[in-house]
């Protein structure tokens, strides 16, 4: 199934699987990681600030300075971020350290808040600091005292990672479980190709009939649809290549068989007069030997036109004109005027330019030739069908031989030399892949053939 | 020696108080320098550093014995790149130790020995406790009735309140400004439990004695100056081993010292101080120690008292507020008011 250079199925749904997972996950990722940084933060800048107010409301004034009995809460409080480094410093209204760690950095004391947030660094490590205020008003100090408290990044971090994994890990989950589904899916769907494949493989080489598309998805279907038209189209070419063959074969029998003795006759023949009678004779046969190939070859050039070739719409008449205007009357039955009787409206149907006029020059010859004139062909439209008719004041088509040239073979045909069923069996022929009929009627002694075909509406196309 | 000479070392004295180690000792008969600074004496750690030498010999141990605070001010100024650094600190100033920790001067170090250490006993994998040695209370056995021994400071308590002129002036504690290790001891005294501040009242009222360091104390309970000591680090009194000194761990609570082991960030040889460590926390190196009197371990069925009366100073940032300079200030004016009240009845 995998051919070489085009991908299989399950490959590319894999691949756009594995793209938009790729490209969610990134976007969640971030989101994830945006989201836990943002938690994390929060619950670490509360930790700081806690440990910070602990520091400041333990602040007094003693003889005018303010004093610091450290509270060990605060601290604790800060040894929830187990492994991170903290440093802390007090500083008065002036900018001098009470206590704590002269390397604590100093924010930009003008911003008018009562706590302040900020990062820095401590010792070239990464760190955020939080600077609280406690304003005093007492008689021998007044002024802000600001408690900064810093701390490095550890635990935040590895909390935001945390949590950024906690909600990674469904997404994970869901993506595997996505990308195994597809496979069982995809292996599901392609299944009936493999009962498909394993079907063709186990016929023999004549059998021809559809697949069956039975439990095939859709999308399969059409293809296998589509194989089962095309295998029908071979059978009937295939069919259509065998009866030509067989007819060929049968049809040729008897003219050539007669051919050869009326050969051997004219060469045993010994009175010249007599001989030339016999050749005469065998050049008429050989003549409409030709024919009845040409016949032959142009029915089986319909048949295989009518499967092969697009049907477009054409106008009847113009088929009827391009009859007229061959003027092949005149070699069949010179001197015999042939009338075109046609309407001024556009007569439309579907079919096949070629195939049409081989039908109408089948019935024309033939009543030419079996017919008596005057012979008129005209076109005519009525209740939807379209009708390419010929008429003459011959004794028509006998109605046994019209019911049997829907037949395949028409071994009377054979039997005469110019058959008139086999150009009736090429009337048949383009009838029926047109979806039409051959219609006969008799009417003030004038007997009228008809291809009637049905007329395809100009507006619709 | 020439009056020059003196002159010179005088000056020498005088330019690093501070950082002038009070001894030093070299083992091993390798070539590789490793130095050790340590707060412990010389003789206490030398059965370890030897057995240690002996694993490792290509290694030429030097160890300097330093005063707490000389030797913070040494690691301190090392993290800043002021002085070489050791190898190795190795200090009972655990708050000191902390404090260099937070300053980022140490360097990370995990095995499986120190990850078996207890969480108190260990901080960022940068500072490990590696002994365990406790606060006790000592006691004269000739002068001190079998029955009158405390052994909580709540008996302590009712002795300097119930018979103050037996106790008068007889009961001895670090003086918390000269030795670090009664402060630390005194600080988390302080957070520990209520009873320190009437422990303070105590000992004013009683005029008790605070001396600067383990040694005076214990000979002068061992002389029967003082009869009952408070605070003593327990491994000094099991290497003085006098005759007639008692020891008391309290049963409401004992405090357990960790001594804290560091290994610089700036170290030379940082390898030699994780296999040294290593070795300390082996079990071979837990029975150097022990013997030393550096390891007090119990057994858990035979003293569940003290089981559960055992407070191991944990290394954590809580320490640094020991180091807090108003909290200290304040610490200390308050036992100042303590003991001047006593010094001048």
């Amino acid at each position: 199934m995998s051919d070489r250079g085009a991908p299989s199925l399950l490959a590319r749904l894999l691949a756009a699987v594995v793209v938009i997972l790729g490209a969610g996950a990134v976007i969640a990722a971030l989101s994830a990681w945006l989201n836990g940084r943002t938690a994390s933060w929060e619950a670490y800048d509360r930790l700081l600030l806690g440990a910070a107010n602990d520091i400041a409301e333990t602040i007094r004034v003693s003889d005018g300075a303010p004093v610091v009995i450290l509270p060990t809460s605060a601290f604790e409080l800060l040894a929830q971020a187990p492994d991170d480094r903290v440093t802390y410093a007090v500083r008065g209204p002036d900018g001098s350290l009470v206590t704590g760690h002269a390397d604590a950095p100093v924010p930009d004391w003008d911003r008018p808040a009562e706590a302040q947030f900020f990062d820095g660094e401590m010792r070239g490590e990464d760190a955020r600091f939080v600077d609280v205020v406690r304003r005093f008003s007492e008689r021998n100090f007044s002024g802000a005292v600001h408690v900064t408290v810093g701390q490095t990044m550890i635990a935040r971090r590895a909390l935001a990672v945390d949590l950024m994994l906690n909600s990674l890990l469904p997404i994970a989950i869901a993506g595997a479980a996505l990308i195994l589904i597809s496979i069982l899916v995809v292996r599901g769907a392609v299944r009936p190709l493999d009962r498909i494949a394993e079907d063709m493989a186990g016929r023999d080489p004549y059998d021809l009939t559809p697949v069956s598309t039975k439990g095939v998805p859709r999308e399969i279907a059409v293809i296998v649809t589509a194989m089962n038209r095309f295998m029908g189209r071979l059978d009937r070419q295939f069919g259509a290549m065998q009866s030509l063959i067989s007819d060929t074969a049968h049809q040729l029998r008897t003219p050539v068989a007669a051919i050869r003795v009326q050969a051997e006759t004219a060469i045993e023949e010994t009175d010249p007069a007599e001989r030339d009678r016999l050749l005469d004779r065998l050049a008429r046969r050989t003549r409409s030997l030709g024919t009845l190939l040409d016949q032959m070859l142009s029915r089986a050039l319909v048949v295989h036109r009518t499967d092969s070739v697009a049907r477009e719409a054409l106008d009847l008449r113009q088929i009827a004109l391009e009859l007229v205007e061959a003027r092949d009357h005149d070699l069949l039955a010179p001197g015999v005027e042939v009338e075109l009787v046609i309407g001024e409206d556009e007569v439309t149907v579907e079919g096949d330019e070629f195939s049409l006029v081989q039908a109408g020059k089948n019935l024309l010859s033939n009543a030419l030739k079996h017919g008596a004139p005057p012979v008129r062909i005209g076109v005519a439209e009525q209740a939807g069908r379209a009708q390419l008719w010929i008429e003459d004041t011959g004794p028509g088509i006998p109605p046994e031989l019209l019911t049997r040239t829907g037949e395949r073979f028409q071994r009377n045909a054979a039997s005469r030399e110019d058959s008139v069923g086999l150009g009736l069996s090429i009337v048949s022929a383009v009838a029926d892949a047109f979806g039409g009929e051959i219609v006969t009627s008799r009417e003030d002694g004038r007997f009228r053939v008809a291809l009637s075909l049905p007329t395809v509406r100009e507006d619709t196309p | 020696m020439t009056r020059l000479a003196q002159i010179v070392c005088a000056l020498a004295l005088l330019a690093a108080p501070a950082t002038a180690q009070e001894a030093t000792a070299e083992f091993g008969t390798g070539t590789t320098p490793f130095l050790i600074r340590s707060t412990t004496d010389i003789a206490i750690l030398a059965p370890a550093i030897t057995a240690f030498a002996e694993t490792a010999p290509d290694l030429a141990i030097t160890y300097e014995q330093w005063g707490s605070n000389a030797l913070h001010a040494s690691a301190a100024a090392a993290c800043d790149g002021d002085l070489a650094p050791s190898d190795v600190v190795f200090s009972s100033a655990v708050h000191l130790m902390v404090s260099l920790v937070n300053r980022a001067c140490a360097r990370p170090y995990l095995s499986e020995s120190t990850r078996a250490l207890p969480p108190t006993r260990r901080w960022r994998d940068e500072i490990w406790g590696v002994t365990q040695e406790p606060a006790v209370m000592i006691y004269n056995t000739d002068l001190v009735a079998p029955e009158d021994v405390p052994q909580s400071r709540f008996d302590l308590l009712d002795l300097m309140r119930n018979d103050p002129g037996k106790v008068r002036g007889r009961i001895a504690t670090y003086d918390i400004e000269e030795s670090g290790l009664g402060y630390l001891f005194a600080h988390i005294d302080s957070l520990e439990a209520t009873t320190y501040g009437s422990l303070l009242e105590g000992f004013a009222r009683s005029d008790a004695a605070a001396t600067c360091c383990s040694a005076e104390i214990i000979d002068g309970v061992s002389k029967g100056i003082y009869l009952i000591a408070y605070n003593v680090l327990g491994s000094y009194v099991e290497n003085a081993a006098p005759g007639n000194v008692g020891v008391v761990l309290p049963d409401d609570y004992t405090l357990f010292l960790s001594r804290a082991y560091m290994i610089p960030d700036r170290a030379a040889n940082p390898s030699a101080a994780e296999e040294f460590l290593d070795f300390l926390l082996s079990p071979q190196g837990q029975t150097i120690l022990a013997s030393v009197g550096l390891n007090y371990t119990t057994d858990e069925d035979e003293e569940p008292a003290i089981q559960s009366a055992r407070r191991s100073i944990p290394l954590g940032l809580p320490l640094l507020v020991a180091l807090d300079d108003n909290t200290r200030q304040a610490f200390y004016l308050r036992w100042n008011d303590t003991f001047a009240r006593s010094a001048t009845p």
